[in-house]
């Protein structure tokens, strides 16, 4: 059973895309048994992803020799493109916890859309969401890993606009689509140099000939390909200066959030970077941009997320934040510690998005915490469970953040770069200010009158207790004493940690100090007087925080200055050049040498006999002075 | 002294000049009826060239006669459809001056 | 009486045939009316003939003359019977492009005249056979029979579609005129 999976883990991807196909086309008028499907082919796919998995796992021979089925897709010329699957530890673990995710966060989806007209067309995308996000992690190929790539930019954008009746569900879906377009094209072209400069797209040929690229191309040629590369997750990953859509992403109903926010989407891109570790790593500039991209980002969210007041919103600023960390990570070399992240960021964000999902289920789509309160005693399942989550993201042990927020820290500290670890310890601090700032103002402190909140059903609690179970102990498998994780998922050499005592308590400090804070301020105080006062003293960076430094503004300057100002410019061609000159004025000598022409077009028959035979005297003199053979040539114009 | 011969070419050069004569009229003339029997010159000027190849060129067959022969039939035919159609134009613009009609355009 | 002998009799006809002949083309362009037009047709009609008899082609002469000089100049005239105008002066003149007609048409001739000199072709008339209806019909009905038939059938649609043509048509399905 366990190698039938191994060797077939195609089925992994496909049977969410049997699920799509089916509901499309059979169960769509059947909500109910549309859900079903959707969740029944996830799984599945999660059943053999698991066994895959545990196969991966048990044999380590697949930690240096990934298992690859391949075939050819098509060939033109020089140019082959595989098709394939690429099963190692990285993608099984990627897949068991895509898997795991998915299908807790499509049974949550079953209660959390009940009623909703579009119901079945919802698990259609979802399914097609996560086959999609599958084949990506799957792929043994570029070319294939980009198609995989654009179909979850697809469904985010179907998934994100999903209220089509709402203008801000559209308007989110089109930023989140345009934005990712826009990085998507960098990494096309930085797929097609690839394809040009070594002639294979396969991951693992690709491997082997980077490995030794001065056979092929200079060190320029490199860095530029690998910042093309790097432009892809950039925009996938939320990461500065490409992470305005993800916070309006929020637009989308709560599972999508989860799914976009936790699980795939934007994860993609840190796992792609992973993916092209070989590329990355013989680069240094390369590592350095990604490095300093990573950290800012990761601080630069944190100090956003710090005075925003709707629950997703924040959420979405501290996904920013925690991708910011998986790229520091992988920017420092160190891919064990940035998939580590990955997966125990995906519970504990899944857990905090479908808990916020309930709130606002519970609530009736308030979405502000400053009028929220109380929360926990009438939702205490949602409640405990998102407060489990927030242990987790403050890096508070021995929940799962802990041990891999230390696992980055560690390897910012051990790459040397004391700037980039700073950076990562303020973000650590902010982190758990920010997450218990939303905690107490939901959860704790008095009860609001107006609201009447309640528990929301057994299959959207069951999600939120089982991504608590793992939350809690996902890290387990790869703190220091017992480094299970770095033997199996790695870069270059099994990856040993020495712990760090230093940074370990140093980072429980920092989680605490950030808790204490948002305690003070937030719960403690019962009027938020000092929050307010010093909101108030320092107005300017409040509002430089609270209107996320103004980057849409200055997206929207940019866009209205200089992009609308070229395309007046262009208009203008368009208008006097295109269609003026070109156009009109080919018409107008058109229209003006018919208008001449027409004198000779008297209508009297007579007239047209005369020129007739002047045509014929004319054909008689060819032909009769000219050779026959020239005056062939001469009457077919040369044709033979 | 005047010799008075024939050969092929006065039968030639009759017939050009007659083909040119009721070209000038086909070109020239208002009325389509005039027009109508210019053709007739025309294609008998044809016939001229005809014949006088039958006689000169392959006296033994008569290709020659026979296509002149031909060539009277469709004139025949040709006369009696062109006055149909001009009579109709008549009836119809109670005109047979060409220059009336200038329709032939755009 | 030498000169008598040396003078072809058929030399003579054909230069006087012809002289006539181009004469009466030539009122047929010039007169002014119409019904003296026809009459010179007919004249140049029968001259021609004659000219057809100077080249031993009996039989079309027969055909010319009773085809054109009967058939196609009476049709005519009653073309122009049926086109009634009360007076018969000024009915054939001359339209706008008179010269430039006449430069074409004096190109044509000249061109027409330096090519059949220049083809240069110089052959004594054969020995012409005598029982030529005899030849003409054979070869009309053996070896030209399908040109022959169509010709019959383009008569007999000529003569339907003129029938249709001259037709008086009805008021109602008058032409939008």
């Amino acid at each position: 059973m366990v190698e039938f999976a191994l060797h077939n883990a195609w089925l992994v991807p496909l049977l969410p895309a049997l699920a799509f196909v089916i509901i499309i086309f059979l169960t769509k008028p059947w909500p109910a048994l549309s859900g079903l499907v959707s969740v029944g082919g996830m799984l599945t796919s999660c059943f053999f992803a698991s066994l895959a998995a545990y196969g991966v796992f048990t044999n380590h021979k697949y930690a240096e020799e990934p298992l690859v089925y391949a075939t050819r897709w098509f060939s033109a010329g020089d140019l082959k493109i595989d098709v394939g699957i690429q099963l190692d530890p990285t993608s099984a673990m990627m897949i068991f916890m895509v898997t795991l995710v998915s299908s807790l966060i499509f049974i949550y989806a079953t209660g959390y859309m009940k009623g909703d007209p579009g119901y079945s067309v919802f698990f259609s995308y979802l399914a097609l969401f996560g086959s999609s996000m599958l084949l990506l992690v799957l792929s043994s190929n570029l070319l294939q890993m980009f198609v995989a790539w654009e179909l979850v930019g697809l469904c985010s954008y179907l998934l994100i606009g999903f209220y089509t009746h709402k203008i801000s569900a559209r308007e989110a879906a089109k930023k989140a689509f345009v934005t990712c377009r826009v990085a998507d094209f960098g990494l096309l072209l930085g797929i097609l140099s690839l394809q040009i400069v070594f002639g294979t797209l396969n991951l693992t040929e690709l491997a082997e000939k980077i490995n030794n690229f001065d056979q092929y191309t200079t060190m320029g040629m490199m860095t530029l390909m690998a910042v093309l590369v790097f432009i892809g997750p950039i925009g996938k990953s939320g990461q500065f200066p490409l992470h305005v859509w993800l916070p309006d992403a929020m637009e989308g109903p709560t599972p999508v959030s989860a799914l976009i926010h936790a699980a795939t989407m934007v994860v993609a891109g840190v796992y792609l970077v992973g993916r092209m570790m070989f590329l990355f790593h013989e680069v240094p500039s390369a590592m350095e941009l990604v490095a300093i991209t990573g950290a800012f980002t990761a601080l630069f969210a944190a100090s956003i997320a710090i005075t925003q007041r709707e629950i997703k919103r924040i959420l979405a600023y501290s996904t920013v934040s925690q991708l910011g960390y998986m790229m520091l990570a992988l920017g420092v070399g160190s891919l064990t510690a940035s998939m580590f992240h990955l997966w125990t960021h995906a519970f504990f964000k899944a857990l905090m998005f479908l808990g916020a999902g309930s709130v606002l289920h519970a609530l009736h789509d308030k979405a502000d915490v400053w009028k929220m309160g109380g929360l926990i005693k009438k939702m205490p399942i949602t409640g405990y469970t998102f407060m489990i989550g927030c242990l987790a993201i403050a890096g508070i042990p021995p929940f799962a953040g802990f041990w891999s927020k230390d696992e980055i820290l560690l390897a910012a500290f051990d790459n040397g770069n004391y700037v980039l670890f700073t950076m990562a310890a303020i973000t650590a601090f902010m982190t758990a200010f920010y997450m218990w700032r939303l905690f107490f103002l939901a959860f704790m402190g008095e009860e609001k009158a107006e609201n009447h909140p309640h528990e929301s059903p057994w299959n959207m609690t069951l999600p939120l207790v089982v991504l608590a179970f793992f939350a809690t102990v996902g890290g387990l498998v790869g703190t220091p004493w017992a480094p299970v994780w770095g033997e199996w998922i790695f870069f270059g050499h099994p990856h040993h940690v020495e712990p760090n005592y230093l940074i370990m308590v140093g980072s429980v400090v920092l989680g605490m100090a950030g808790i204490y804070l948002a305690y003070t301020l937030y719960l403690a105080d019962k009027e938020k007087a000092r929050a307010h006062a010093l909101a108030k003293q320092y107005r300017f960076l409040h509002n430089l925080s609270f209107n996320k430094f103004y980057i849409d503004e200055i997206y929207l300057w940019f866009n209205h200055s200089i992009v609308d100002g070229a395309a007046r410019l262009f208009y203008l061609f368009d208008i006097y050049v295109v269609d003026g000159i070109l156009i009109n004025g080919i018409a107008a000598f058109t229209r003006l040498s018919g208008e001449g022409l027409r004198v000779a077009q008297t209508g009297r028959l007579q007239n047209y006999a005369l020129v007739f035979f002047l045509g014929v005297l004319a054909l008689a003199v060819v032909l009769a002075f000219t050779d026959p053979a020239t005056a062939f040539g001469l009457m077919t114009g040369g044709a033979k | 002294m005047l010799t008075l011969t024939v050969s092929l070419y006065h039968y030639l050069i009759l017939s050009a000049v007659l083909f040119g004569i009721g070209l000038f009229g086909v070109l020239s003339k208002k009325n389509a009826i005039s027009v109508l029997i210019c053709i007739e010159l025309m294609l008998n000027a044809i016939n001229i060239n005809l014949v006088a190849f039958n006689k000169y060129m392959t006296p033994g067959d008569f290709v020659g006669q026979l296509f002149a022969i031909f060539v009277i039939t469709v004139a025949a035919a040709e006369v009696g459809v062109g006055l149909a159609i001009i009579i109709a134009i008549y009836r119809n613009k109670l005109s047979v001056n060409l220059d009336d009609f200038d329709w032939l355009k755009w | 009486m030498e000169l008598l002998n040396s003078i072809s009799w058929v030399a003579v006809s054909f230069h006087t045939l012809a002289a006539v002949v181009v004469i009466s083309a030539l009122l047929v362009v010039f007169s002014r009316n119409i019904v003296h037009s026809v009459f010179w047709l007919a004249a140049c009609f029968i001259s021609l003939a004659g000219v057809f008899m100077t080249l031993n082609a009996d039989f079309v002469a027969m055909v010319q003359v009773m085809v054109y000089a009967g058939a196609v100049c009476i049709m005519v005239v009653f073309a122009i019977m049926l086109i009634r105008r009360r007076d018969m002066g000024d009915t054939n003149l001359f339209n706008g492009q008179t010269v430039a007609a006449a430069g074409v048409v004096a190109l044509v001739i000249m061109l027409s005249g330096f090519l059949s000199f220049k083809s240069g072709v110089v052959v004594p008339p054969g020995p012409v056979p005598v029982n030529q209806v005899d030849s003409i019909a054979t070869a009309m009905l053996t070896k030209y029979v399908i040109p022959f038939e169509v010709a019959a059938l383009l008569l007999l649609v000529a003569l339907i579609g003129a029938i249709f043509l001259a037709k008086e048509v009805k008021a109602d399905a008058d032409s939008d005129s």
